[in-house]
This record gives C-alpha cells, sequence and structure tokens, in this order.
C-alpha cells in the first residue's frame, strides 16, 4: 500500500517520512472503517450486486439461486480479504470455486466480470456514503483501491490458473487414450497414429511402442500415419529414434501412410532411407510385415 | 568384474552380470575375439540385459567386438537392451550401426540359426 501514497494527488502530503508513516497507519484506519461499512450494508450491496450481475446477463449457465449463493459468500470472501489485507484464503476459494464452475461452462470473461462489477458497486456505495466528505472519499478510495485490484487479480488468476489445470489434466487423459499398441499377428504389432503430435506425445508414443514390443516379443512393427498430417522437424527426427531404438530392442519397423508434407520434411532432415522401411499404406505395410514374419495369406474358397 | 563366456555348440554367450568398467569391457572383448576362434565358433552372442546404462564407450566397444569377431568369421548378435537404454541411446546417437540386435537370448539364437541356415544354402 505504501505506493500508492506516492500518486499525484498525494504529493503535498508525502513529503516527508514521518507523515508518510502516520498516514498509513491511517489508511489501515480507514480500511477498517470501510470493512465496516461493508459488513453493514451486507444484504443490500449483495442484492444490488447479483442484480447487475443478470443485468450484464452474467453466469447465464447458473440459476438466479446459485448465482445468489455463491455470490454471498464471494461477497464475504471479498470482505475478510479487505480487511486481513491476506489473499491466501481467498486464493484457495477462488480455486475452489473455479472447480465447482468450470465443468457448468463458465467463462474466463463471466468471472473477470463478475469481481469487477462487485468492485463497482462497493466503490459507488462508497462515493454514495462520502460524496459530502470529497478528501475522505479520496483517502478511502486510495485505501480500497489496491486492495480490491488485487482482490479481483488473485481471482481471475485463480480460475485461469484451474482452467489450466483442468485443460493439462485432459491433455494427458488424451494422450494416454491416444497411444495404442495392438498385436495384430503374432509378433506383428501395429501402431495407428492420429492426431498432432507434440514432442512429448512423440515420446510417450516411442515408450509405450519400445514396452509394446518388449512385453509382446515383437519382430515387426507397423507404425501408421496416415492420421498424421503434418510433423514438424523435431518430431519428425523423433520418428527416425523410434525406428533406431525398435531395431536395437530387434524389431524391424515399417513405417506407413506418409503424407506428402511428411515426405518433405523426412527429405529436408535428410534422413537416412537405408534405415526408415516405408510402405505407401497400411494395407501395404501389413502385407510387408507378414512376409517379413513368413506368413503367406492365402484365399481357401471364393468369396460368396 | 569379469564376464564368464560360455559355449553352447556352435555359438558363445557373453552375459553381462551387472554393469562393467571400462577395464571389464576391454577384457571381454579380447577373451570373445580370441576364443571365437579357439572354439570355431560360428556365432557370438552378447546379453546386456543387466545394463541400466549404455554409455558411449560401451557402445563403442560392442560395435568393436561385432565387427572384429565378423573379421574372426563369426556373427555376432547384442541382445537384451532394456526400452529406456535403447532410446536414450538413439538420443545420444550411439546406434550400433552395423550390429544385429535382438530381443532377448532366445531371440538372438533364433537369428544366428536363421543365418547359418542361410549361409549353409548359398553354399
Amino acid at each position: 500500500m505504501a505506493k500508492r501514497e506516492s500518486s499525484p494527488k498525494d504529493l503535498g502530503a508525502s513529503t516527508n517520512q514521518g507523515v508518510e508513516l502516520t498516514r498509513s497507519e491511517a489508511q489501515s484506519e480507514l480500511l477498517r472503517e470501510l470493512v465496516a461499512h461493508l459488513r453493514q450494508n451486507r444484504n443490500q450491496l449483495r442484492e444490488e450486486w447479483v442484480g447487475r450481475i443478470s443485468e450484464t446477463r452474467l453466469l447465464t449457465a447458473m440459476t438466479k439461486e446459485e448465482i445468489f449463493a455463491e455470490a454471498t459468500s464471494v461477497y464475504d470472501s471479498y470482505v475478510e480479504a479487505l480487511e486481513t489485507e491476506t489473499f491466501e484464503a481467498l486464493q484457495a476459494y477462488a480455486r475452489n470455486l473455479s472447480e465447482r464452475i468450470i465443468p457448468r461452462g463458465v467463462e474466463t470473461h463471466e468471472v473477470v466480470g463478475i469481481v469487477l462489477l462487485l468492485r463497482d458497486v462497493l466503490a459507488r456505495s462508497l462515493f454514495a456514503k462520502y460524496q459530502t466528505d470529497f478528501k475522505k472519499l479520496n483517502r478511502i478510495l486510495d485505501a480500497y483501491e489496491p486492495a480490491a485490484n488485487r482482490i479481483a487479480n488473485t481471482v481471475a488468476v485463480g480460475f485461469v490458473q484451474e482452467r489450466e489445470r483442468v485443460i493439462r489434466q485432459q491433455q494427458e487423459a488424451i494422450r494416454e487414450l491416444s497411444t495404442p499398441v495392438l498385436q495384430v499377428r503374432e509378433r506383428l504389432l501395429i501402431l495407428p497414429i492420429i492426431g498432432v503430435i507434440d514432442p512429448q506425445r512423440a515420446r510417450q508414443l516411442t515408450e509405450q511402442l519400445l514396452r509394446g514390443i518388449r512385453t509382446n516379443r515383437a519382430k515387426v512393427v507397423v507404425i501408421d500415419i496416415t492420421g498424421v498430417a503434418a510433423m514438424d522437424v523435431t518430431v519428425a527426427n523423433h520418428l527416425v529414434q523410434t525406428v533406431e531404438a525398435s531395431r536395437l530392442l530387434g524389431a524391424t519397423v515399417i513405417v506407413t501412410g506418409l503424407s506428402p508434407e511428411i515426405a518433405q520434411t523426412l527429405v529436408t532432415i535428410g534422413v537416412d532411407l537405408g534405415k526408415m522401411n516405408t510402405v505407401g499404406d497400411l494395407q501395404g505395410g501389413i502385407e510387408q510385415a507378414e512376409r517379413l514374419l513368413g506368413y503367406k495369406v492365402v484365399t481357401l474358397a471364393e468369396p460368396r | 568384474m569379469e564376464v564368464p563366456i560360455l559355449k553352447q555348440g556352435d555359438v558363445l554367450i557373453a552375459t553381462f552380470q551387472a554393469a562393467l568398467s571400462d577395464a571389464d569391457l576391454n577384457h571381454l572383448r579380447g577373451g570373445l575375439v580370441r576364443q571365437v576362434v579357439k572354439h570355431r565358433s560360428r556365432g557370438v552372442i552378447v546379453d546386456v540385459t543387466a545394463m541400466d546404462v549404455m554409455d558411449s564407450f560401451a557402445s563403442r566397444t560392442l560395435r568393436e567386438i561385432a565387427h572384429m569377431i565378423r573379421l574372426r568369421g563369426a556373427e555376432t548378435v547384442i541382445v537384451g537392451i532394456q526400452p529406456e537404454v535403447a532410446f536414450a541411446m538413439v538420443q545420444l546417437g550411439l546406434t550400433l550401426e552395423g550390429v544385429a540386435t535382438a530381443l532377448d537370448l532366445e531371440e538372438g539364437l533364433a537369428y544366428l540359426i536363421q543365418k547359418f541356415k542361410s549361409v549353409e544354402q548359398r553354399e
């Protein structure tokens, strides 16, 4: 809060240290007064806030009763944070709130919006209360604004962090699901890859494949990348490394379904084609794998 | 720690029991290259299942072993490289070029027997 004291309108008062100190104490005093005011008018201000929320059509995913219940606890945590000037409890509350409302589809702008609304509603009530004493209003706002802004900041950051955590979790889940290593014949694995491969997913694919080779005692692996539109140089290099690592485990890798873009990338990084075994499509890849393993597919009867 | 070299028919089998020092690796190289002719072996299997780290010296020595043994008239296959070790190796660029590899001892033996057969057919 000390920073605020050098703002232009305080210049006259903050010319020496002693004055600043007394002002700082005075500021906590003001903050206490402010909190008392907010406690006193809790019901009225809260209702006004909820009214403004529905007016501006925020939190449309929630019912009126839910908004009211949440608003009450947000209001109380807000006042408490103002009073104690500690934000840990509020942070925890913001995280908890985010956890509950993110699955309901509440957007970041809504959360930021309602906190800013509350800030405005409270500021207006201060205007109303001190409209006769402009100097005092100024000092009260000096105490209120930094704290209020920090609260808004804390809640918004808490919400965004929670969102990011959820996204990370989902990414992990998708990754787990998206790397199936399947055995199609004795000693023959296929690894169909679909979607975008980032370096992290590439790494996971490799780990799963190498483990799969070991557990299934595979001799040949077909990696099908028909579903991958493009890959960058890092991932392409990783693919080459995967092929080499598989060879160290005694398995031959056949890569199928290379798109023209990926072929271009591989040529650009100058991959050694002697090491890469590539076939046009998955069917061709499996046929070649069967040849390598000594299988021969014969038709027993004319198809009906 | 010395690596025991076992003779099994036409094949010599050297199994690493633990991580080896550089001196042990050199010793193993000498032993294998000498014994492969002494026993008139046609194949050598180096089993590295117990190795959880493969540094550049170890992988270079393995490659040298394989190439020297080829010059002495036999085939070498490295077996039992762990998945994590394999990936760490390729990331370091240690790809054991020109050296045959197999999943484990059983696969390695199968590979050598296959190799012997194809040589006999050619003759």
